[in-house]
């Protein structure tokens, strides 16, 4: 086995050690630490990424000497490395243009505690995204969940702490949904690990026994994990915990947290209830109405939001619904579009966020849309960047939304049953999406005489500047040469099974 | 299914404890009844390991004069899973009670509807 087979487990490793040594740390220095070892982690991810390409297969690592069924085990394949470059991508991007707003919004001796937040979380991420054991995802799915909850809290106002036990309540009863489904799954296989449980969920549906346990197990699970990822209608908690945590939270939460629950789900459906499995469970029908459901709820509670911030939030329930569409059609296609709409929100979202905080901050700190009359041409580069990102959210060509919404609309013709609903729906929250979002555009753009705020030059920021540079090159990018993503995916899947 | 559920009444219990705690955390108000809901839930996921783990008749997992057959011991993996969950669920009801302790000083009440109108008349 090659040295670099050893990365997936240094990552975690390293990012988990490090939440504790910032523990001890001043502000300054654990805000480098954080920094680095994000970097670090993205260059192994990345350096694995070219490994398993050039290699062309998946590998697993025993963690200790333990061969199969009895050891712990990590797996890496493709699209595992590629969503962990992506993730590290994505938070480091989130937390260098957050920075210069978290004095502001953290008190200065609680700077360290964030960093720790950050680090847990990426660790938890990681783990999501490499283990191949059940139980090991959800022991980390409650660290994911509990460091979220810290980054939604972090900024002591009132609201963010409900926000966070409202929060805290919905994940909680989504991890107990998702253990009792683990541990039926458990007492009718007997195994824990991925691949072993996978072998005897054939035997089991050769057999035609147990079908009723097996079916709740999947059921359960599948609910959990949706619930936990904000699916409607349990998406209470999310405008607020996006709308009033620290800048970098919001972007971190909206485009990682839910992510990383979603890949799970994509792992426990293509590795341990196997993909054809779970499509005759009728499981995929409930995921792909209330995905439906979702898309236009959202954008309707959007549509309706006077809070720039909560308004992205919104936003957020119905690119969820997107993806839970994608897994309802029951197809590799289908599949494949939602994978890539995973990647096109988180990079487009937090863009977004990190752009609506420099439109605000121009306008006396108020995100009521009266306030922000104008505000484009007060922060030129806060502006084009929130343009962009409305723009990819839209579906405008150029831009990665429209690649994900191409892809969509194609799979949706293969299927048989399913293509009218979806198309109509993809349809009508497309106009919604663009109701809401160019009626912002239109606003910050509106040129006002009689504003009281002033202006700010890139001088001011440049680092924030440069970010939202990256943010709109990535989108670019995936949207331009989407392509090899899209080939990439579709080689991360074929290694799945 | 008469007679299955008979012979796994165990099982059954826990579903039924699962549900009542599952209830509790979603629908209560009050934050620590919600808390004790989600106590009453994790147990009830505990008592269902439990009950898997143990077959009737065979001993505990540790090896006494030199019997090493697996047919004489009950599965220890499920005791162990317990203990894991266990450790999960405090450290998770300790984060819920620090968060409620910080409403309760903010808004004096438990009441977690009360606090969401106290909230909307701040208006922030």
């Amino acid at each position: 086995m090659d040295f670099i087979c050893n990365f997936p487990f240094f990552s975690i490793l390293l990012s988990l050690f490090s939440g504790t040594v910032c523990s001890v740390l001043p502000a300054k220095a654990a805000k480098i630490v954080n920094r680095v070892v994000i970097l670090a982690v993205g260059l192994m991810s990345a350096a694995l990424l070219l490994y398993l390409l050039s290699t062309g297969e998946s590998f697993i690592y025993w963690m200790g000497h333990f061969p199969a069924p009895w050891g712990n085990e990590i797996r890496a394949g493709v699209l595992e490395a590629g969503m962990a470059l992506f993730f590290c991508i994505i938070m480091y991007l989130s937390m260098a243009g957050g920075a210069h707003k978290l004095p502001g919004e953290v008190v200065e001796s609680k700077h360290n505690l964030y960093y720790i937040l950050v680090n847990l979380l990426l660790s938890s991420l990681l783990a999501l995204v490499y283990t191949n054991d059940m139980f090991t995802a959800y022991v980390f799915v409650e660290i994911n969940t509990i460091s979220a909850c810290g980054l939604i809290m972090i900024r002591q106002v009132g609201r963010t702490i409900e926000a966070a036990v409202r929060y805290m309540i919905m994940s909680l009863l989504g991890s107990g949904l998702l253990l009792f489904g683990l541990c039926i799954m458990y007492d009718l296989t007997g195994h824990l690990l991925m691949s072993n449980i996978k072998e005897s969920v054939e035997l089991i549906v050769a057999n035609g026994e147990y079908q009723i346990p097996l079916i709740v197990s999947v059921a359960l699970m599948c609910t959990g994990l949706c619930i936990k990822s904000a699916l409607f209608p349990f998406h209470a908690w999310l405008p607020d915990a996006y709308g009033y945590s620290t800048v970098s939270s919001a972007a971190i939460l909206s485009s990682l947290v839910s992510k990383g629950y979603i890949f799970l789900l994509i792992k426990i459906i293509y590795r341990v209830i196997g993909f054809s499995v779970f499509n005759s469970t009728r499981m995929i029908d409930v995921l792909f109405v209330f995905g439906l459901m979702g898309m236009i709820f959202g954008s309707l509670s959007a549509i309706k939001e006077n809070d720039i911030r909560r308004m992205i939030a919104f936003s957020s329930v119905a690119q969820i619904g997107y993806i839970y569409m994608g897994f309802g059609m029951g197809t590799q296609a289908g599949m494949v579009a939602s994978i890539f709409h995973i990647l096109s929100h988180a990079a487009t979202k937090s863009l977004l966020f990190i752009a609506a905080i420099g439109l605000t901050d121009v306008s006396g700190g108020s995100r009521r849309f009266a306030d922000l009359t104008g505000s484009a041409y007060r922060n030129k580069w806060a502006g084009v960047a929130f343009t962009a990102g409305s723009l990819s959210m839209v579906g405008v060509p150029l831009f990665s939304g429209f690649i994900s919404k191409l892809l969509f609309a194609q799979a949706a013709v293969q299927v048989e049953g399913k293509m009218l609903a979806s198309l109509i729906v993809l349809g009508i929250s497309t106009v919604l999406n663009a109701v809401y979002f160019m009626k912002t555009v239109i606003r910050i753009y509106t040129a006002t005489t009689e504003t009281p705020y002033e202006g700010i030059t890139f001088r001011h920021m440049k680092a924030y500047a440069v970010t939202l540079v990256f943010f709109i090159l990535l989108n670019v990018i995936l949207g331009v040469s989407s392509q090899p993503v899209v080939n990439m995916i579709g080689q991360g899947l074929a290694m799945f099974a | 299914m008469g007679p299955n559920l008979f012979a796994n009444y165990g099982e059954a219990v826990s579903a039924i404890l699962f549900c009542i705690g599952f209830t509790n955390l979603l629908l209560q108000t009050n934050l620590i009844k919600k808390i004790i809901g989600l106590n009453i839930m994790d147990s009830a996921i505990y008592l269902f390991l439990a009950e898997k783990g143990y077959i009737a008749g065979r001993a505990a997992p540790i090896v006494v004069d030199g019997v090493t057959s697996a047919e004489r011991y009950i599965n220890p993996i499920p005791s162990g899973l317990v203990l894991t969950g266990i450790v999960v669920s405090v450290s998770v009801t300790a984060l819920m009670l620090s968060l409620t302790i910080r409403l309760y000083t903010r808004y004096h009440t438990l009441d977690l509807d009360e606090i969401s109108t106290q909230l909307k008349r701040e208006g922030k």
